[in-house]
């Protein structure tokens, strides 16, 4: 069975977000792979480092020239190839299911590994448009998965708490904190990683145009009262925010 | 027509729903704003929801009795073809944003994610929508003879009752075999308000020191205002307090009026789910935490002894 892992290049959660004539502008910002899908690239190791059969784990991303880092960094993890799907056109998660749903068909994937919410599209919707578009069941926000043979079992959240499932390959399974913690690439592995294959794709390949265009991107940060409240006398500092809370903010009754 | 696929919880509509109602109104898309309700003993609900809605469908079926993203999407899916709907507004729940994008395939239309505002500019529908961990603020547009939304919770007012309420009807549905099996489930139950509803949040994170203080003064100061109870990832992941109460990236998103953070640090994962509340309270003895930026009132101080005089104060 061979795993495709999907990974995405975000800013580093402390990195600076600009905006540029009205869209974000990422030069000069530290890029890393995102973590919710760093934790797919990990899991995918851990199911073959069980003996789940796995034969073959390929990471694929979209995405410009850069992104190669994000997929050296996994071939460094441990995957085996990298397929980037070099493009500057911004693909919105509707469009780009279209294209990894091809590269899994291509690659006979039967299990495709994705971060549940990527810290630059905010989106939760790429594992489950590709699961639509494959015809496959998915299993998101999943913090504890299993796999013999063909079957995948573990846990993963719902709206209002936790759920076990047990389900067939193939499948999407939609990762998250609390699945595991992703290992650091080492020295020789990194060395290694630079002889492993990235194959560079083209996107006229799939034919995917986006589906939703951005107009504009605007950094909002709500101008807050920054009131500082001397907190040395703890029933003074007390009294007094309740009264601000009560009567300057109106918030409390 | 809009068509909305109904929220709801413990047998009661929820405020999520009616949220969409108001999203559908003001998004200058015409026709009957048409709620869809599917489950199994649903009538309660589908007459909550006639109260605020044009018309009512209502899928009351034992394969809906339960929740499963497969079955919600060919449902929903169903109802916008054969209702010739052009806007179909899911909730931005984490099972509405686990079947809205399965809806838009299946109805190859675009998919407009957790909407906080939406308008309708010539003949696209256009949403605004947080990115980048909620620091930024992006408007997307889309068209096409329909398109899916979903929308996040707490951003749009609920809609207040109409004065005749909206008409029922049974719909018919051809449903595939769920093919996930839940084997166990475990509902993390609180007698507190929920999260995502509640006009007050108290949130602890490390800061507040142990789980033992976590009660004392978290839970206190939340059960003394009548509020929900947060936690940090960094308070979750020690295992003081159990994942729903979770606020950030990985957690749940919450924007209330008033936000109270005992002992959190301010990371921007967790300034992402909360960093939208009205007004934003922080306590902490490190007066260079990256929380006091964000704040409207703010304590350098211990936790363990502000709180205790806050519940203080509070009582009279």
């Amino acid at each position: 069975m061979k795993i495709l892992t999907l990974v995405r290049q975000v800013p580093d959660a402390e990195a600076r977000v600009k905006i540029n004539a009205g869209s974000v502008d990422l030069e000069g910002t530290t890029l890393v792979i995102d973590g919710m899908d760093e934790y797919g690239v990990e899991e995918a190791l851990r199911l073959r480092e069980g003996g789940g059969g796995v034969e073959e784990i390929v990471a694929l991303a979209v995405g410009p020239k850069r992104v190669e880092d994000a997929l050296r960094t996994a071939l460094a993890m441990g995957v085996d190839r990298a397929i980037h799907i070099e493009t500057g056109e911004l693909l919105d998660p509707i469009a780009l299911s279209r294209i990894v749903a091809q590269v899994a068909q291509a690659e006979g994937a039967g299990l495709i590994l994705v971060g549940g919410q990527e810290a630059d599209w905010d989106s939760q919707a790429l594992g489950a448009a590709t699961a639509e578009r494959l015809g496959w069941p998915q299993l998101t926000w999943t913090n504890e998965l299993q796999l013999e043979g063909d079957r995948l079992t573990g846990r993963h959240d719902v709206d209002d708490g936790n759920e076990s499932f047990r389900a067939s390959l193939p499948a999407v399974v939609t990762t998250q904190q609390g699945l595991n913690e992703p290992r650091y690439p080492t020295l020789p592995n990194i060395m290694k990683a630079k002889r492993k294959e990235l194959r560079k794709d083209d996107l006229a390949t799939y034919g995917v145009q986006p589906t939703v265009r951005v107009v504009n991107a605007e950094i909002q940060t709500r101008a807050r009262l920054n009131r500082m409240i001397d907190g040395k006398d703890p029933q003074a500092a007390a009294e007094q925010l309740l009264d601000l809370l009560r009567n300057e903010a109106k918030v409390l009754a | 027509m809009i068509l909305i696929v109904a929220e709801y919880a413990g047998g009661k509509l929820a405020k999520s729903t009616l949220e969409m109602v108001t999203a559908a109104r003001e998004s200058g898309r015409e026709g009957p704003v048409t709620v869809l309700v599917l489950g199994q003993g649903t009538a309660e609900i589908a007459n909550a929801a006639a109260a605020v809605a044009d018309q009512v469908l209502v899928a009351d079926l034992p394969a809906l009795a339960t929740y499963n993203a497969e079955l919600w999407a060919a449902a929903a899916a169903q109802i916008a073809q054969e209702g010739e709907a052009h806007t179909v507004i899911i909730g931005g729940s984490r099972s509405g944003r686990e079947y809205a994008p399965r809806v838009a395939v299946k109805l190859d239309a675009p998919y407009l994610e957790d909407a906080i505002h939406l308008a309708s500019t010539g003949t696209a529908l256009q949403a605004q929508r947080y990115t980048y961990l909620a620091r930024v603020t992006e408007t997307v547009e889309a068209e096409g003879p329909v398109v899916v939304v979903s929308v996040k919770p707490g951003a749009f007012a609920p809609a207040a009752p109409l004065a005749a309420a909206g008409e029922q009807y049974d719909v018919e549905l051809d449903l595939p075999a769920a093919r996930v099996e839940v084997t166990g489930r475990s509902v993390e139950k609180t007698s507190r308000v929920a999260l995502t509803e509640a006009d007050v949040i108290v949130t602890g994170g490390r800061g507040v020191g142990n789980p033992e203080n976590f009660s004392l003064y978290v839970e206190g100061l939340a059960d003394r205002l009548g509020a929900g109870v947060g936690a940090t990832r960094a308070v979750v992941d020690a295992g003081w307090r159990p994942y729903a109460e979770q606020v950030g990236q990985t957690g749940k998103t919450v924007q209330p009026k008033a936000y109270v953070a005992l002992g959190v640090s301010g990371a921007v994962q967790h300034l992402s789910g909360m960093g939208k509340s009205r007004y934003i309270v922080a306590i902490n003895k490190d007066a260079e935490a990256p929380i006091f930026k964000v704040a409207d009132y703010g304590i350098v101080g211990d936790v363990n002894q502000i709180v205790p005089a806050l519940i203080e104060a509070a009582r009279k």
